[in-house]
């Protein structure tokens, strides 16, 4: 077991293999290892490492990836409950993100 | 505030609040030096004239500013990658979190070295604490350096609001004429600002591509070198002793109110007993309480932090009950070893509870926690933690009657 390591099974990052060209792109921007690109095409080797900031969804030039992307704050996330607002990393007063 | 920088740094139109003339009169680009802002003209071939030449009523050339370079695209500031005192008490400051809400740099292009026109373009935020780890960080490289307008927020964070991103990116490379300036057509963007970035709409939005950078600005010279090339350690982020600990004074400022809050009110509750109210039970009740606080504070904020990887648990608010419980049982048999079985199981709740919630709160600094599990966590431990804190107040608040 890697030292970092969070909650198992929780992450909601999806790929629709069909789709992947294999640029491998996501292999790039992902900072923890999550993919794998093997003849051509991406595979998820590591989910629970899957820190869900959506970097890989939004450079995949065909769609084939999907995340609830956010921040994993948790002052942000009560920020959101108590104004209803979307969780936002905002690095001011009350919110300790970054 | 705004204009804090060079005169002849490039054109942002929305810095631009106060003054009138200024984004017409400063060194527009087609045109060298005939309007008033710039040096005189016999001194614009060379390459760093006097910083004192250019002075200007209401301006004021940023400390890291060494001199200029001459290019088609106008004079361009050269950055310093030497860091100044100034530049380490500002560091100081945000790491506490003084200030940090306006700790930003001027947006639009910088020199490094001598770049020229087939000079790599590397993409920053504006947060000057990120700029001044990039320029100490780089060596002796020769680059030119985009910084957009983050909001003063670094480029990670940014990223995930997207204040770091693909519009931003386009917005100013379209401002500072980049396709006049380099003849290549690629952008060099921090791996972590990925988040806030699609290479393909870049590419698609202003002619140029996306190359991916290292995650950390120390590996960029490296990076370049191999023919920006990345190795498999500087495409990972890691959390080291060191990283943790750098983040542990900004958690405990953040609080600082809360904790105001909360010690005026143990005061005022201290002294609440069978004579109603009693000034000395309040100070040595309340102090008391102050100083159990303290310890749970610095429990959650500091050394779970620290020993972060060596906890048992996955879940941030497990990991800080370990050392809150430790340290609870640490003060019960010392400091308050007389203080009576209720306020023991008090304290002993109490401070578990403020360790394990602040723990919890790390999270938001740490590099790999997703949102999914944070939120998961906290559904679980939050109503632990309210539960916990109501009976510790009422086991306390008994143990004076």
């Amino acid at each position: 077991m890697s030292k970092n390591e969070y909650l198992k099974g929780v992450a909601t990052l999806k790929l629709d293999q069909d789709k992947c060209i294999g640029c491998s792109l996501c292999t790039t921007v992902c900072p923890h290892a999550v993919f794998i690109v093997e003849d051509r095409l991406a595979r998820i080797v590591e989910l629970d490492h899957c820190m869900e900031c959506g970097a890989c969804v939004g450079n995949c030039p065909v769609t084939a990836l999907s995340v609830n992307a956010g921040v994993g704050c948790a002052s942000a996330i009560i920020h959101s409950w108590i104004t209803g607002e979307e969780p936002s990393c905002d690095c001011t007063e009350g919110s300790n993100c970054c | 505030m705004l204009h804090k920088d060079s005169c002849c740094a490039p054109k942002v139109a929305t810095n631009v609040t106060t003054s009138t003339e200024i984004t017409d009169s400063c060194c527009p680009p087609a045109k060298k030096s005939t309007d008033q802002c710039c040096p005189p003209q016999q001194e614009i071939k060379s390459c760093c004239p006097p910083s004192k030449d250019r002075l200007k009523a209401g301006y004021r050339i940023e400390s890291f500013v060494k001199g200029w370079i001459d290019t088609p695209i106008g004079e361009i500031p050269v950055i310093d990658s030497k860091l100044q005192a100034v530049d380490y008490r500002g560091r100081i400051a945000m790491r506490w979190g003084i200030g940090r809400d306006k700790y930003t740099v001027t947006p639009g292009l910088y020199a490094i070295g001598s770049p020229d026109e087939k000079s790599e373009v590397l993409v920053s935020a504006n947060y000057k604490l990120s700029f001044d780890v990039l320029r100490s960080s780089v060596g002796a490289i020769d680059a030119w350096i985009l910084v957009i307008d983050t909001k003063g927020i670094n480029v990670w964070c940014a990223a995930g609001k997207g204040t770091f991103g693909t519009d931003e990116i386009i917005r100013c490379v379209h401002m500072v004429d980049l396709q006049k300036l380099v003849k290549h057509r690629r952008l060099v963007i921090p791996q972590l600002g990925a988040p806030g970035v699609a290479a393909h709409l870049v590419k698609k939005g202003c002619g140029f591509g996306v190359i991916y950078g290292p995650v950390r600005a120390t590996d960029l010279p490296d990076f370049l070198a191999a023919g920006n090339q990345a190795t498999t350690s500087m495409r990972r982020v890691s959390f080291s002793l060191q990283d943790r600990t750098i983040l542990t004074p900004v958690e405990i400022s953040m609080l600082r109110w809360q904790i105001l809050y909360v010690a005026l009110a143990l005061l005022l509750l201290g002294g609440i007993g069978s004579d109603i109210f009693d000034f000395s039970a309040a100070w040595t009740r309340g102090s008391g309480a102050i100083v159990a606080g303290f310890v749970g504070l610095l429990s959650g904020t500091v050394l779970t932090p620290m020993l972060l990887p060596w906890l048992p648990g996955r879940a941030f608010s497990i990991k800080g009950i370990w050392i809150g419980a430790g340290a609870a049982i640490l003060l019960c048999l010392s400091l308050f070893s007389e203080s009576g079985f209720l306020n023991q199981i008090a304290l002993l709740l109490q401070v578990t509870a403020i360790s394990s919630y602040t723990a919890m709160n790390f999270t938001g600094s740490s590099t790999y926690t997703s949102p999914s599990g944070v939120e998961k966590e906290m559904r679980l431990a939050i109503p632990c933690h309210l539960a916990a804190s109501g009976i510790a107040l009422i086991l306390w608040l008994s143990a004076a009657f």
